[in-house]
């Protein structure tokens, strides 16, 4: 089940995370599904990750190479657009979604392409390029097994790795058996999997455009790789003709040398396995090999956002393997289309609201969906500190409403409260008075030594948790007495 | 306001003042602590990259260098190929009598993806494997052909000579170098046939690229 409702990246006013996690909590096969492939990715991630002696030391260099890049990105992207010049290749920059999409559709424009074969892309999605392109009149098919049944079905991704996870293969093959025009069909993944590869060979094989995202691009070599599974990444950028990449700007790595750092982390992070089927890299254009057209896209839209915050920044350091997604408990339980973002999880919860920007309702409420386990981190392959990102953000969040609303802002409730809170906490004797004052107001509460329920604005906070009363005597009064006593 | 070119350098630059100007970007250290060589010896080596290859669902066999014309040929005539697809530069002794063989980049003349998918399998040689991984790369040399000779038919028979394997990833890359930063040429790597978990993450092997992949290893 899915919601209507625009997602952050759209302008306008979007719902918090708070709202859309109890629409997904109320769907038990949602829960299910994401609950076991969570545990199941979870426990084979741990056995992938621990065959490597050396995983922290290549965690550090993951996390190094990544800060190095981001603190000279300018030299790093000019290098990569040199080097990819150099080896035949088109370069483009893209300062939003807007350009990305009118860049990617004039290409296909001018190979009068009404169509174009798609391998799975987040940022392809971030920027609703399919959408652009379909009302321009041109048709992008998925063809990634999963984001083909998404696609079918008119739904969203819940998943960055497994996007139809909240899908079960009964269901899979209703909507097979609507959209590829197949007669008979059993729920066998096998016999499902086989339809889908029948549809698709046609495709790869006439089409005229294929359009990718990027793993990693390398400034030295100019050299694009796509990580995958299923083949169908071979197919978009080895068969047709004119081949698309779409790469943000913070998926640079310096040197060709650096894929033995992070060849080694993605694979036993994401999928848990040694290595994944099918890695590509291709350098430009090869003579006589795959397309002999190719077009690199380069894209902001947002991300210099995320590198003017210098704490909040390590969010770029992510190669979206999606092991915070299966570690975090917030995550196993709502799944990701509560975070209304083609970034969900803990990674999205501190990278949407960055790149969108705060003072949005949607993206502000992320960083709050999550209890701050530290379980993302842990689990990171570049050392991306999430909790400590989340708590700094909750904090931008917060000033942000203080001082960015005006009246309203200065008037909010919390704020006003926190101000009064902390006028009392720095002066001793309107402390006290507070002290004295609480006592009496919450006789009436406090049953059996235990405030269940605060009243009005403050029954937030008792909700989910119980309070201890303010006590009979604080320390200070009775050392007070004390000392009266004995002198 | 300029190009967008400039402008997204502009913004990048401006979002990083907080880094020193007179820093270059090799005073960020990166520490390198991690294993670039395997320490096991070249037997050990050799075994593990045949059990790994092996998990992924792929057929391995380990053939003695002058039986392997024999062994192609009983691995063809099992799988039941009668069009081969044959890469430029394929060691001449290793094609079978009595396959149809679509020769590849032969004369400059180039099969279509037709031809391609009409065939029953190509057979390739390599450019390395890695043992840590149980992974085949191919890239676009003698005997391995483009990117599409090894994608579209069904069926890879891949030959890897126990010499071109190492042990550990590092040491992959760093030889792989050379066919990518001087000439420019294409990089697959290959683990096991295509494979999905999409579907209630069942794993199905074979989607989009071969769906047998039989490896013989010739030492």
């Amino acid at each position: 089940m899915t919601l209507e409702v625009p997602d952050a990246f759209s302008p306008g006013k979007t719902p918090k995370f708070q709202e859309l996690a109890k629409v997904s909590l109320a769907d038990t096969q949602l829960r299910r599904n994401i609950g076991k492939a969570a545990r199941g990715i979870r426990e084979k991630r741990a056995v992938a990750v621990e065959e490597l002696p050396d995983w922290q030391e290549l965690r550090e260099a993951g996390r190094a190479i990544k800060e190095r890049t981001l603190r000279h990105l300018d030299h790093y992207l000019l290098q990569l657009e040199e080097s990819v010049r150099k080896a035949g290749g088109q370069v483009h920059w893209a300062r939003d979604a807007e350009e990305a999409n009118r860049i990617i559709a004039g290409i296909a424009r001018d190979h009068d392409a009404d169509e174009v074969v798609k391998v799975k892309s987040i940022a392809t999605d971030e920027i609703k390029l399919n959408e652009h392109l379909e009302s321009e009149g041109i048709k992008a098919h998925e063809t990634d097994l999963a984001e083909l049944i998404i696609q079918l079905a008119g739904e969203e991704s819940s998943h960055i790795l497994v996007p139809a996870i909240h899908k079960n293969r009964a269901e899979i093959r209703e909507i097979f058996l609507r959209g590829l025009d197949v007669e008979d069909l059993s729920d066998d993944p096998k016999d499902l999997a086989e339809a889908a590869r029948l549809y698709l060979r046609k495709k790869f094989l006439s089409a005229k455009v294929g359009v990718s995202g990027a793993n990693f691009g390398v400034a030295e070599t100019g050299t694009v790789c796509v990580v995958e599974s299923e083949g169908n990444g071979r197919m978009c950028t080895t068969l047709p003709p004119v081949l698309v990449t779409l790469m943000g700007i913070e998926k640079l790595i310096p040197t060709w040398r650096d894929f033995e750092v992070y060849m080694q982390l993605l694979p036993r992070s994401s999928t848990a396995e040694r290595m994944n089927p099918y890695t590509s890299f291709w350098t430009g254009v090869s003579e006589g090999d795959g397309p002999q057209e190719f077009h690199l896209v380069l894209l902001d839209n947002g991300r210099t956002n995320v590198l003017a915050d210098e704490r909040g920044r390590q969010a770029l350091n992510c190669i979206r393997c999606s092991a915070c997604l299966n570690a975090c408990p917030v995550y196993e339980r709502t799944g990701g289309h509560a975070y209304n973002s083609v970034y969900p999880g803990p990674i999205g919860a501190i990278l949407t609201p960055q790149l969108v920007g705060i003072g949005k309702p949607g993206p502000d409420s992320l960083p709050y969906a999550s209890s701050l386990c530290g379980a993302c981190y842990d689990v990171c392959p570049v050392k991306i500190n999430i909790p400590e990102v989340l708590i700094h953000l909750r904090g931008r969040v917060v000033r942000n409403q203080q001082s960015g609303d005006g009246l309203a802002g200065t008037l909010n409730p919390e704020n006003v409260a926190m101000q009064i809170m902390a006028k009392t906490f720095a002066d001793p004797a309107l402390y006290e008075r507070s002290q004295k004052l609480a006592r009496i107001g919450q006789w009436p509460l406090a049953r059996s030594g235990t405030i269940h329920r605060l009243p009005g604005e403050l029954s937030g906070w008792t909700r989910t948790r119980d309070l201890k009363p303010v006590p009979e005597k604080s320390f200070r009064e009775w050392w007070r007495e004390r000392k009266n006593g004995e002198g | 306001m300029g190009t967008a070119r400039e402008t997204i350098l502009a913004r990048i630059r401006r979002a990083t003042r907080d880094v020193p100007a007179a820093e270059k970007p090799e005073d960020v250290p990166v520490e390198r602590g991690y294993l670039t060589e395997g320490a096991d010896a070249r037997e050990a080596v050799v075994d593990r990259f045949a059990e790994y290859v092996a998990e992924y669902k792929a057929t391995v066999h380990r053939v003695d260098e002058k039986d392997l014309p024999r062994v192609i040929a009983e691995a063809l005539e099992r799988r039941g190929v009668e069009k081969l697809v044959i890469p430029a530069g394929l060691p001449g002794e290793w094609v079978p009598e009595g396959v149809e063989t679509l020769r590849d980049g032969e004369d400059g003349s180039q099969l279509t993806n037709g031809d391609l998918d009409g065939s029953d399998g190509v057979l390739t040689g390599c450019s390395l494997g890695i043992a840590q991984t149980g992974t085949i790369v191919l890239d676009a040399g003698a005997g391995q052909g483009r990117r599409a000779l090894t994608l579209v038919p069904d069926y890879h028979l891949c030959v890897v000579k126990e010499d071109q394997i190492v042990d550990l990833l590092p040491e992959a890359i760093a030889q792989l170098k050379g066919a990518v930063k001087d000439a420019g040429r294409a990089v697959t790597f290959i683990s096991g046939p295509s494979a999905t978990s999409d579907i209630e993450l069942n794993r199905v092997e074979g989607v989009h690229g071969p769906r047998t992949l039989e490896v013989l290893i010739s030492g």
